[in-house]
């Protein structure tokens, strides 16, 4: 039996489904709309869990479902050697979403990441402590920063409503997922000009060690294999 | 694989010697306080450390290394000169990147350390020939350099102040220096600064924008440096001798940068002392740039021990960390040098041999 772990609700949810349709697979939530279980149709052996996107990399990871639809920053983020543990079986094409470093838009000397480094170094030097960056997006941004060689920042957790930490000087800058800005735009940040931290994009991952001729098959059928 | 009481005894034969070499033992506590740590270190420290929490001291550290409590507990109550031993396990957290490694390294090892206070000039040396003579037989590659070296030929730039201290902040980011270097040596093209309707919002204050605006349009006025300057810390950076011919060549350096001669002459007069404790200085190597992708606050000598083995850190490091102890000290400073074996892996090199 293969599981497939779909986002249980949302957009996400919606268009996994019609992705899945798309390839002659017909999911669809069984019974109310407040039940997490789900129904396959066209396929064999296939069943489908419903769960939260922030838990399907974990679920993978620990070999509870074989299959599951999440965005590559969360599998990134979450799961440490996330090549050795699932495989990007096949981009889906929706849920685009940049992770990105945000400054407040009145920081009018702030363009990219070279001014952001300079700042951060001001910032220090005059406040007695590291600049903050607000994210739930430890790892990633970490390792990104660290790799452009940047240091005199501290990250924050913040796992919700992470725009507002700058006006309400939890943070000086923040660091999230964004599709179109507009959130950030109505809370007055702005991205910094640099590539971003990551491009994601919902993706339908494997657990490696479930690779076998079902799953083979179960691919080929989505066009996926 | 070693068993673990192995690698416990060869860390108490190191603590035996750094005793007969009239070190105090001292035992600080497992868990830190972990805002000091974090606040030196940063967010390095924040990803090899693992942080938990006390619900009435707050955030605490499982001791990543043995420097800052020992540092911290002299700056209390210490005398000076002072010396300090210590063996312990410290923890460091291996994050993987994208794939898992195939000899994932240990989480927690021994550290066996030796700290000097004092003002000798003589410190140093002390500190290299114990470590050297208790590593001798593991014929490990020896290495030095010299922090105070590369930051005295970066402040004697012929450069404004902001730029000067720039460089000086990055010294230990290698390619975040070097763009700066290149940029600096390019014509500057003034920069704009768009108004914006934004409202003012953060902990940053208008004032300190303005004030960086000002510096940055001060910037633009600056005729580049001379292609001959980077040239020279170039060379300088890229020095490597073995350490009984470096003096020479250092020397010729000064020549042109006459601001590192006194650097120099603190350099040969330690090797002097290295070898005036029996070191053959043909087998260590200088290496001008050691010491600049390390700890942050070395600012002076360093050294390491290293073996022919893939992947391997350091079996020994150390060095020379006024800074810290300026930092630390706030507005007090105590020059200070140590350093750490690592017993777990010699004692996987004499299992081997």
């Amino acid at each position: 039996m293969i599981r497939l772990g779909v986002p249980s609700k949302g957009r996400l949810m919606e268009q996994t489904f019609d992705w899945f349709a798309d390839r002659g697979v017909t999911l669809s939530r069984s019974g109310s709309d407040r039940e997490y279980a789900g129904r396959v149709e066209g396929a064999e052996g296939v069943s489908l869990v419903l769960l939260s996107a922030g838990e399907i990399p974990r679920e993978l990871a620990a070999g509870r479902i074989e299959l599951g639809v999440t965005g590559t920053d969360l599998v990134r983020e979450k799961l440490a050697g996330w090549r050795d543990l699932v495989s990007e079986v096949a981009p889906m094409g929706f849920g685009h979403a940049d992770l990105i470093i945000a400054v407040p838009d009145c920081w009018r000397d702030c363009r990219d990441l070279d001014d952001f480094a300079a700042i951060a170094r001001d910032f220090r030097a005059q406040h007695g402590f590291r600049l903050r960056i607000a994210t739930k997006y430890h790892r990633l941004v970490r390792a990104w920063l660290a790799e452009h060689e940047v240091a005199d920042y501290q990250l924050v957790d913040s796992q919700g409503a992470t725009e507002g930490t700058v006006t309400n000087q939890t943070a000086e800058a923040i660091a999230d997922i964004t599709s179109s800005g507009a959130t950030l735009r109505a809370n007055n940040l702005r991205i910094l000009d640099e590539e971003p931290v990551l491009r994601s994009q919902a993706t339908l991952f494997a657990n490696r060690s479930a690779m076998g001729p079902e799953m083979q098959a179960f691919l080929t059928q989505l066009g996926a294999a | 694989m070693i068993p673990k009481r192995d690698k416990q005894s060869v860390g108490q034969r190191f603590l035996a010697a750094f005793r007969d070499a009239g070190g105090v033992e001292v035992a600080p506590d497992l868990l830190l306080p972990a805002e000091s740590l974090l606040d030196l270190y940063g967010e390095d420290i924040r990803a090899r450390a693992y942080v938990t929490a006390d619900p009435i001291r707050g955030e605490m550290m499982l001791r990543p290394d043995f420097t800052v409590p020992v540092v911290q507990a002299h700056m209390q109550n210490g005398a000076e000169p002072a010396r300090y031993c210590y063996l312990g396990e410290v923890f460091r957290k291996q994050d993987m990147g994208d794939t898992h490694p195939e000899n994932p390294r240990d989480i927690e090892y021994l550290q066996a350390g030796f700290e000097l206070f004092s003002r000798d000039p003589d410190a140093d040396a002390e500190l290299f020939a114990l470590f050297h003579d208790l590593l001798a037989p593991l014929n490990l590659r020896a290495e030095i350099g010299d922090m105070g070296l590369l930051l005295d030929a970066v402040a004697a730039l012929p450069l404004p102040d902001a730029r000067r201290d720039a460089l000086m902040h990055h010294i230990w980011r290698p390619g975040r220096f070097r763009r700066l270097l290149a940029r600096f040596g390019q014509p500057t093209t003034p920069r704009d600064f768009p108004e914006t309707d934004a409202p003012w919002a953060g902990l940053r204050s208008e004032d300190e924008m303005i004030r960086r605006i000002a510096r940055l349009n001060a910037d633009a006025a600056v005729a580049p440096l001379a292609p001959i300057w980077s040239e020279r810390l170039d060379r300088l950076f890229a020095l490597q001798a073995p350490a009984d011919q470096v003096t020479p060549l250092l020397r010729d350096l000064a020549q042109d940068m006459p601001a590192i001669a006194p650097a120099v002459d603190r350099i040969a007069a330690r090797l002097q002392a290295i070898a005036d404790r029996g070191i053959d200085l043909s087998a260590v190597t200088f290496d001008a740039s050691h010491g600049r992708t390390t700890l942050e606050y070395y600012d002076g000598f360093t050294f390491s021990f290293a073996a022919d083995r893939a992947g391997w850190p350091d079996v020994a490091s150390g060095g020379r960390y006024d800074a810290l102890t300026r930092v630390l000290g706030k507005g007090r400073e105590i020059p200070a040098v140590g350093g750490i074996i690592r017993p777990g892996l010699v004692a996987e090199l004499e299992g081997a041999a």
